[in-house]
Parts: C-alpha cells; structure tokens; sequence
C-alpha cells in the first residue's frame, strides 16, 4: 500500500519508515510560530516547565509575528506586545517582526509564505488554527495550543496522531467569477464544519494547480473550517516559481502514491460551480450567491489570512475600478508587503489603493483586524445588529465583534459586487 | 486524575466554537498573573447565545453576576465541541470557571489536544449525543474506570468511550508531566 504526500512527511519527520493513519508519533518539527495572542502565554509555560535553565531549541527556527491587536489602545493587548518585544531582545531572536518597524509585516499566514518559511517537505507549527494555510506548499502544518507550542519551543518535538487522508480533486477550467473561496465554502457546504475532523485534506485536480499560489492558500488555510488537522497541495511549477526568489534552502518534494489510500475521495468540476456564500452562523452554511441576492448590508470586509492577500484586492479592484460603494466598505491588507502592492500595481492606469479609495473604501494598516472582532477600538469590527459581508474565514455568533450581527462570507469578487450595491450581489452582474 | 468526577451539569448545543467560549475581545489578559487569570472564567461561555446557554430551556447564566467560578462543574456538548481557532485560553477559560470535565459526541482536534496537553479538564467522548439526554442542573456522576456517566437526577447511566492513547496523558495530568514521568525529559 503507498503512502499520502502527509503520511510521507511526518514519516520523514518522525525518522520512520512508514506511519500509520490512527498512530501516534513524536515529530521534530521544522518551524514554530507565534503571534501576540499566543505567544505571551507559551512563553510563561515554557519557563514554568523549564525553569531558570530554559533552553529555545532552535532560536532560527522560531518565527514571531505580532499580527492580531496591534492598533489598539487596549493596555493589556500593547503589554502582550512588548512581552513579545522583551522576549525577543532577552533571546537574541532572529526571526521576530516588530510592529512599529521597517520589519513588521502583518498576518502571521501570509508573511510565512513572504518570508520563506513555507518549504515543501517540512513539518511547522503554530499557535494558531490557521497555521494549516501553509500546507499550500507540499508541506504539513498544523495548529496547536500554548502548552503544545511551549514544549516544541524546549524539545523541538511534539506527539500527534497519524490522519486519515481525505482527497478533493478539481477539474475543468476555473470561470472568472469564480475563486477559491468558492471552491472550500463548497466543500463545506458537503462535509460540513466537522466533516474532515483529524484528516488530512489533500486538494488536487487541473483547477487546482491552475491557481495561484496565492489562491491556493485560500484552500488549505480554511481547511481547519472543516475540522482538519492540515490541508495540503502538492509542489508544481508554479509553487517552485514562487520559492525560487524566496526560500533559503534547498527542499524535498513529495507526492501522494498512486496507491495510497484515502478516507474519501471527492471530485467536482469547476465549470459546474457558482459564486457562494456561507450565510449566519457557520461556515458551513451553504447557499449560492444568487439565492440570498438582495440581503441588505450594513458594512463590507475586504481582509485576513483567508481573504487579505494580493490576489484578493485583485479580483475586488477589477470589480470596484470606476465604481463607487453604497455600503461601508473596509479594507485591510493582509501584509505590509500587499499594503505596498496596492500601491505599486496598477489597473487602467490607477493604483489598486487608488480605485478603493476613488471607490469610498476605506482602508487600514495590515492587520488580523475585525476577522476576530477584538479590542472594541479595532478597525472595521462589526456593532450591534450589521449585517456584514466578508472575505474572512468564520461566522460564528459575535466573530466580527457582535453578537447580534450577522456574518456572510464569500469571495472577495462578491463581496466587492455587494459593496457597490450595497445588497448582496452576484458578481457575474459585473463580469462579462 | 480522580476515577470520580461529579457535580453539576451545563448542558450545550452542537458546534460549540471557541469565539462562544471565550470570545477573542477577552484574550488580552495574562494566564500566569492570579488575578488577572480570574477574568477568564468571569467571561467563561459569555459567547454563548442566550437562548442555547444552558438547555433545555436556555437562558441560564454559567457565570452568575461578577463572580468567576461557576456553580456547574460538568459540560455535557454534542458535535464537534471546541471547534475553531487555537486558543488554548478555551479550556483555561472553562477550568478557571470550575469545569472538571466535558462529554461532548466529538471535538476539534485543537481543544481536545489542549484540554489533554495542558491539563486543565477532561474531554469525554460520548457514543451517543446526551445534551438531549441530560438537562443542566442535573447532578452527574463520571466514573473514569468503568468509562459511565449517570445522571443522579434522573438515575439514568450511559456509557463513555475510553480516552485510549490519551489516557497516560491525562493521568499524569498535562504533556509536561507526561514526558517527565515518561523520561522524555528530566524531572
């Protein structure tokens, strides 16, 4: 029997011939990152459990984003920061991207992939549930929690169980309304928000790799919606090309045998889908754009992990270019890098940052933002009973900051279509 | 780990996601300051939607006024209990507020892992859904052993699946623990 691309890197991982779905079995892990939610509290177990003699067992491979509550003037968010801040200087961190700094970057995911630390074949952990957005490059990598991060941070190890492989395969041509986003609320919409939970999602299929590295990390960074524990693409051409002015080292590529063996397998064809949306309160909860067309919208979000990258103020600015928002419109780049492409690309001879603008958007500093609600003074977080649409990743009750308020998530081609009419909108109504 | 956990029951629906156990607004406050800590059982559950906080009738309060300990001990979920970001400051959040143990028919791979890593409560796994079984208020009664749970309201018992691989884990009470007694690392 062969093995997945997931089974092959934590075999290789764990210096095993072979794992086993359903086994459990001690990693060495590649990479740790954390951010300014998560990394205060790791840091306090990990000098609780290890003392005064704590050891970091690889200060290169520590990387420490402060991305979630940055612009804030809540004190007790500003103190987790400069705990990190005072970490990082105790220890001589090279890998730490201060706010306030040429060096800050932004969301933890998408600077990952910006800085290099996204190698094919290697094994990461996060502090964050979205850490799996990374498997986008033939990669495994997962969240965890404080104590988890806190025993990797001294050992450089952790303990996990062997997944079950799950496989998505995506063929035919990707139609220009549709976008990746489209593709996971569907998969959601079938498996729901538990359908995958402890598997491995392996995304494949010629729509797949058609993508954009970019737009394959909208994939496999909502994989843990589904309750995964990684989602995972493997390298092509256009991953190599994407590393080859970004990673440091050399890398092993992996594929999935032609044998291996699968929980389930399912396949779609990509010129039968449409524009989705997943309304209140779960990610799960399926309907085409075209069924909900007209919800009134109190506010629009344009950001994140999921839905912040360049490739998203892409697909928003070919709709808004020229046009104008009836609804409150926010935008926040993922990274300082896309901040800084929305200022460098150009459509129809204007900046991407020039057509929001023009357009009545407005726009922030890169952060994790209202994704996660947050402090009461955090940019774009929703109020009262809104009604938001949002390029975002979860709609739970009170995510964006109220509980009253309800969150629709979609592309961020639809959302800008909804922005200009301020109801909710098709966005092949402003593609040809 | 006792071989009996008993006291009051909370009684939850399905998909109870981290955000509605401790809403991300809260996550500011440090985990190792005493008094600080206490805000995350003051805030404990208070995502909750009213209407499905404490079935079946809903609208009971976990927390009660300004206190941070809660008077329930026991959470009985259905699917898919935890589900959502990675916040280790959930089950922190539910063991600060008191809560021992959690039987739930599934969880999210995050929270289980960290109920068990950090030692802060006992995820139970149920191979039926008992939120429709067991009504909050009620005094239950887990028996770690004979992997049970009954309901001492009612007299009713119903079977738990083994922690299995996990159990030794929960024993020793956290992964740290684990891999001192383990000699993974040095005690």
């Amino acid at each position: 029997m062969g093995m997945t691309i997931t089974e092959k890197i934590l075999s290789k991982s764990a210096k095993r011939l072979k794992v086993i779905p359903g086994e459990n079995v001690w990693l060495n892990v590649d990479v740790l990152m954390t951010h300014d939610v998560c990394g205060p509290p790791t840091i306090d177990i990990w000098k609780r459990e290890f003392g005064k003699d704590a050891k970091i067992w690889d200060k290169n491979k520590l990387v420490i984003f402060p991305d979630h509550y940055i612009f804030t003037s809540n004190p007790h968010a500003n103190r987790n920061v400069e705990l990190l801040r005072q970490f990082a200087s105790e220890y001589q961190l090279p890998n730490y991207y201060d706010v306030g700094t040429d060096r800050y970057k932004g969301v933890c995911h998408i600077a990952l992939a910006e800085e290099g630390y996204n190698v094919p074949g290697t094994v990461l952990f996060g502090t964050d549930s979205h850490t799996c957005t990374s498997g986008a490059f033939g990669m495994f990598s997962t969240g965890v929690g404080n104590t988890d991060a806190a025993f990797i941070l001294g050992t450089g190890k952790i303990w996990e169980k062997v997944p079950e492989s799950m496989k998505f395969t995506f063929d035919g041509v990707m139609p220009p309304y549709l976008t990746a986003k489209d593709l996971i609320l569907q998969i959601l919409g079938d498996i729901s928000t538990d359908g995958a939970t402890y598997c491995a999602m392996e995304f494949d299929g010629e729509a797949i790799h058609s993508l954009s590295v970019y737009e394959r990390m909208t994939l496999t960074n909502m994989a843990i919606e589904t309750g995964a524990i990684n989602g995972i693409i493997s390298v092509d051409d256009l991953t190599r090309e994407f590393l080859s002015s970004k990673c440091r080292q050399d890398y092993e590529v992996f594929y999935s045998d032609p044998d291996a063996k699968y929980l389930n397998k399912y396949n779609y064809d990509v010129s039968k889908l449409e524009p989705l949306v997943a309304k209140p309160h779960s990610p799960d909860n399926k309907d085409t754009v075209r069924n909900v067309q007209g919800t009134k919208l109190t506010r629009c979000y344009i950001g994140s992990c999921t839905g912040g990258k360049i490739t998203d103020f892409e697909f928003a600015a070919g709709i808004l270019c020229g046009k104008t928002v009836k609804a409150p419109t926010f935008i926040v780049p993922g990274s300082t890098l896309v901040a800084k492409q929305l200022e460098e690309r150009k459509l129809n001879g204007i900046s991407l940052k020039d057509i929001f603008l023009n357009a009545g958007c407005n726009l922030a500093q890169p952060s994790c933002a209202a994704c996660l609600g947050g402090p009461s003074d955090t940019f774009g977080r929703a109020v009262d009973g809104d009604t938001v649409i949002s390029t975002t990743n979860r709609n739970f009750p009170g995510r964006m900051g109220s509980k009253k308020s309800g969150v629709y998530l979609a592309s961020a081609l639809t959302v800008a279509a909804s922005a200009i009419n301020g109801v909710i909108t098709d966005p092949r109504e402003f593609i040809l | 780990m006792e071989n009996i956990i008993s006291g009051i029951a909370y009684v939850l629906g399905d998909n109870i996601d981290t955000d509605q156990i401790i809403p991300a607004e809260h996550l500011v406050y440090s985990t190792s300051d005493k008094e600080e800590l206490k805000n995350y059982g003051r805030f404990a559950l208070s995502g909750v939607p009213v209407e499905q906080a404490g079935l079946p009738e809903g609208g009971k309060n976990f927390i009660t006024s300004d206190d941070y300990k809660s008077q329930y001990s026991i959470i009985i979920g259905g699917s898919n209990f935890g589900c959502g970001s990675s916040r280790e400051h959930a089950p922190l959040a539910l063991s600060v507020a008191g809560i021992k143990a959690v039987v739930a028919e599934s969880y999210a791979r995050i929270f289980y892992r960290n109920s068990i890593d950090g030692g802060f409560l006992i995820p139970f796994e149920s191979p039926m859904k008992l939120n429709c079984a067991i009504n909050t208020g009620d005094v239950v009664e887990i028996n770690v052993e004979e992997n049970t749970i009954k309901d001492l309201t009612t007299g009713f018992r119903y079977s738990l699946n083994s922690l299995g691989s996990v159990y030794e884990i929960a024993q020793a009470g956290g992964l740290f623990e684990y891999a001192r007694k383990s000699g993974m690392l040095e005690k």
